[in-house]
C-alpha cells in the first residue's frame, strides 16, 4: 500500500493509480506468475516494468513466450528475476538462451494448446484433463497416460498462479475487460487462473461505458486494474505488401 | 528435376477444398495461401487466436495488435473473428480444422513426425505443432526429400524426438508425393517429380512405401 495513507495515490476500489502500487503489497519472492501475450502482442508491459522496479526474485513465469531481449519478460531475464519459465516457444531471446544453456534458468516446455488448456482448467476449477496432444512424445514422459477407444491420451494438470498479469484494450472500474484483435491470446484464460489478477488497460473507463454484451473478461476475475501508459506497439516481424501500382507489386 | 518450393506449395494447395478451415505452418506451408484456387473459399486459422486471416497489410497499415502465429503482421477480412488461445486450441484439438500443412525434419513410414527439436542444439519449443497434429483432421507435410547434407528425411523410423506419433496423412517432398488412405495403412507413391526415376527415389528413401 502507498506509504502515505492520505495521499491521492490510494487505490479506489479495484482501480490503482499505477502498476507499482497495484503490485507492491502482494508481490513476493518465489511466486508463480502468469503473463499474457503472444510474441510482442498483448503483453502487460507496465506491470512487467513494475516487477523490475520492485526487484522481487526467483519468480516462476507461465507465459507462452519469454519476450525479446529488451521487451516483455526479456526485461526480467536481464535483471535475473526469473528462475523458471513454463512456455511453448522461446525462440527470439538471446539472454534467455544464454541463461538456459548456463543452467541458470529452468524451463518447462508445454505444447501451446496444452498450456492454454492447463490455464483454462486451473481457472475453471478442473484439476486436470486427458489430451491426445503429446502422446508418444517427450511431453508424455513421466505423465500418466490412458488408452481410450484405441487412442492414447496424456494427463495434464491445471495451472494456477499467485498473480496473473493481463493486458486489455479497454477496461472499466469494475474490471470488465475488452481485448483488441490478436492481442487477446492468452490473456482471457490467464485472467481466470490468478489468485489475484491484475489487469492493465490502454483505456480505463467508468462502469456503463462498455457494452455488457461485448465484455470478454467479466470483472469477477480482475481484482486490480490500472491504466497503462507508453505502449511501445512493437512489431516483431513487419510484413507488408506494396500498394497496387507500385513497381515491385509482389506478394511474399 | 526436383520440384521447387513454389511447386511444393502449389501441390499442397491442391489438397484444399471449398469451405475448408485450414492451419498453415511456418515456411513453405505459409506459401500455400498464394495458391488457393480462384473462387474457392478457404478460411485460414492462426493459432494465436484468429480465423479468416487476410494478406499482409499495405505498407503503413501494419497493426501491432494483428499478427499471425509466425508473429508477422497480417490483416482481417470481412468474415474474420478473434478468440483466446484456449478457444483456438479447443478448435484445433476438437477436430474442427479440416487440414493443416506443416514442415518437417523427419517423417517415418508409419506417419510419425519430427519437426521441433534436435538434441544437442538449442531448443526453441514446439509451439502449437503437437496440438495441430493431434487434432486436425488431415495432416499434410511438405519438406525437402533430403536434408542439406544429403541425409534422407523419409525414414523407416524417426531418430529425432517426435512431434506426434502416426499423424501424417500426406507427404509432399521435392521428389515425390506419398499418400495413405488411413492411419492404419502404409504410404503409397502417387506422384514423382519429372526426371526422377522410381529406382533413384527408392535409393533415396529408407522408408517403406507401396508403388
Amino acid at each position: 500500500m502507498p506509504e502515505n495513507p492520505g495521499s491521492s495515490v490510494l487505490p479506489h476500489g479495484k482501480v490503482y493509480p499505477d502498476a507499482v502500487s497495484a503490485l507492491r503489497d502482494i508481490l513476493k519472492d518465489g511466486m508463480t506468475l502468469m503473463a499474457g501475450g503472444f510474441g510482442a502482442c498483448g503483453v502487460p508491459e507496465n506491470l512487467i516494468a513494475a516487477i523490475r522496479e520492485l526487484g522481487v526474485r526467483n519468480l516462476t513465469f507461465v507465459s507462452n513466450n519469454a519476450g525479446l531481449d529488451q521487451f516483455g519478460l526479456g526485461v526480467l531475464l536481464q535483471t535475473r528475476q526469473i528462475r523458471k519459465m513454463i512456455s511453448s516457444y522461446v525462440g527470439e531471446n538471446k539472454e534467455f538462451e544464454r541463461q538456459y544453456l548456463a543452467g541458470e534458468l529452468e524451463l518447462e516446455f508445454n505444447p501451446q494448446g496444452t498450456l492454454a488448456e492447463r490455464i483454462r482448467a486451473g481457472g475453471a476449477g478442473i484439476y486436470g484433463f486427458y489430451t491426445r496432444t503429446g502422446a508418444g512424445t517427450l511431453v508424455a514422459e513421466g505423465k500418466e497416460t490412458r488408452v481410450v477407444d484405441g487412442e492414447t491420451y496424456v494427463f495434464e494438470k491445471g495451472l494456477v498462479a499467485d498473480i496473473s498479469l493481463v493486458k486489455a484494450w479497454k477496461g472499466d472500474t469494475e474490471g470488465n475487460l475488452i481485448y483488441r484483435k490478436t492481442a487477446r491470446n492468452f490473456n482471457p484464460p490467464m485472467a481466470t487462473a490468478g489468485r489475484v489478477t491484475v489487469a492493465e488497460v490502454e483505456e480505463l473507463v467508468e462502469v456503463g461505458a462498455l457494452d455488457p454484451d461485448q465484455i470478454h473478461t467479466p470483472g469477477i476475475y480482475v481484482k486490480r486494474i490500472v491504466a497503462g501508459k507508453n505502449y511501445q506497439r512493437l512489431i516483431e516481424k513487419r510484413t507488408v505488401r506494396p500498394r497496387a501500382g507500385s513497381k515491385d507489386a509482389l506478394v511474399a | 528435376m526436383p520440384w521447387s518450393r513454389e511447386d511444393l506449395a502449389a501441390r499442397a494447395a491442391r489438397e484444399l477444398a471449398d469451405g475448408f478451415y485450414v492451419n498453415l505452418g511456418i515456411g513453405i506451408p505459409t506459401l500455400v495461401a498464394n495458391y488457393i484456387a480462384p473462387g474457392m473459399t478457404v478460411v485460414l486459422q492462426s493459432e494465436n487466436g484468429m480465423l479468416g486471416m487476410g494478406p499482409f497489410p499495405y505498407e503503413g497499415d501494419e497493426d501491432a495488435d494483428l499478427i499471425n502465429a509466425g508473429k508477422q503482421t497480417v490483416t482481417e477480412l470481412p468474415m474474420s473473428s478473434y478468440f483466446s488461445s484456449a478457444d483456438s486450441f479447443a478448435m484445433v484439438r476438437g477436430g474442427h480444422i479440416d487440414l493443416s500443412v506443416l514442415g518437417a525434419m523427419e517423417v517415418s513410414e508409419s506417419g510419425d513426425l519430427a519437426n521441433w527439436m534436435v538434441p544437442g542444439k538449442v531448443v526453441k519449443g514446439m509451439g502449437g505443432a503437437m496440438d495441430l497434429v493431434a487434432g486436425v483432421k488431415r495432416v499434410v507435410v511438405v519438406m525437402e526429400h533430403n536434408s542439406k547434407d544429403g541425409a534422407p528425411k523419409f525414414k523407416s523410423k524417426c531418430e529425432l524426438p517426435l512431434t506426434g506419433a502416426n499423424v501424417v496423412d500426406l507427404l509432399i517432398t521435392d521428389l515425390a508425393v506419398f499418400e495413405r488412405a488411413s492411419r492404419r495403412e502404409p504410404f503409397r507413391l502417387i506422384e514423382i517429380a519429372p526426371g526422377i526415376s522410381r529406382q533413384e527415389l527408392r535409393e533415396k528413401t529408407p522408408a517403406h512405401y507401396l508403388e
